[in-house]
């Protein structure tokens, strides 16, 4: 996972590059949370555009980061999910909690 | 009739979560002999990986054991069976329930029956508390047809 701050915006863009299964979505929580309680952004992205594999454990991985960034009023929103993606995370509803946007449109936000 | 295997093969590994990917990867490669699509290949694999993950965090859970998987290809059609001797499932009926989880704390969202049963053609589930788990799972393998 490649982590990138946007000082400026308070955005924090999660660019995920492993498979998201159960072991993958550990170690990537982890770090996760480290970044988010650090930076307590304002607004938080997933970028799946480099994911090939996801399993339900990506569900709990969004979910639970979900939970945590309102906790403290951010927003969190997942860009590039592709077809297979979609799929997996059309059947858990989360669609419709949480934002799917097509880029980062920095300077629509601040 | 009685359907003809065409080939099988097993695997058995310690319940450590780097093996998730080594096994949906094994069972994908192997099943590559039906001649299946990107989107077939895809789906067993996500199918496997659910199998797998529950035999480690709810079959072993804190404890180390053996996952089974094994394949068996048929004409058109592959059948999977994933084992473990752990824990087991008190209540089957309600482990099937989307959404129903016993690890809601560990961030389970309670999808993995629900995509197990939507991304393959059949499953069946077989469990005894304090023995174990056994899933099976069916997927059906179009035949492309291609016109020259
Ligand atoms: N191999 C197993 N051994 C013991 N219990 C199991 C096993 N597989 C599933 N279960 C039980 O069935 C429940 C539902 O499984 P399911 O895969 O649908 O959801 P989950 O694993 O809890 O969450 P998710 O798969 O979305 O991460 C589990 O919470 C667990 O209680
Ligand atoms: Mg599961």
């Amino acid at each position: 996972m490649n982590v990138k701050h946007f000082m400026e915006d308070r955005l924090l863009v999660f660019e995920i590059t492993e498979e998201l299964d159960h072991h993958a979505c550990e170690i990537i929580r982890r770090r996760a949370d480290y970044e988010i309680q650090r930076f307590m952004p304002k607004r938080v992205v997933f970028d799946f555009n480099r994911v090939v594999f996801m399993d339900s454990a990506g569900i709990g991985l969004v979910i639970g980061r979900y939970k945590t960034v309102n906790g403290f009023g951010g927003k969190l929103e997942m860009m590039n999910v592709k077809d297979n993606l979609r799929r997996v995370f059309e059947m858990s509803g989360i669609l419709k909690m949480i934002p799917v946007i097509d880029s980062l449109e920095k300077e629509k936000i601040s | 009739m009685e359907k003809q295997v065409k080939n099988e093969m097993k695997i058995e590994f310690l319940s450590k979560s780097a093996n998730e990917a080594f096994a949906r990867i094994s069972v994908a490669a192997f099943a590559s002999q039906l001649d299946p699509t990107i989107e077939e290949i895809a789906d067993i694999k996500t199918a496997v990986s659910e199998a797998v993950t529950n035999s480690i965090i709810h079959g072993y859970a804190s404890t180390e054991g053996i996952v089974k998987v094994k394949a068996r290809l048929y004409e058109g059609e592959i059948e999977i069976e994933v084992s473990d001797n752990g824990a087991g499932i008190e209540n089957i009926e309600e482990a099937r329930e989307p959404l129903y989880t016993t690890k809601g704390n560990l961030e389970r969202s309670g999808m993995g029956f629900t995509i197990m049963e939507n991304f393959m053609d059949d499953l069946s589930v077989e469990s005894i508390v304090g023995l174990g788990t056994k899933i099976v799972m069916t997927k059906k393998i179009k035949k492309e047809t291609t016109t020259y």
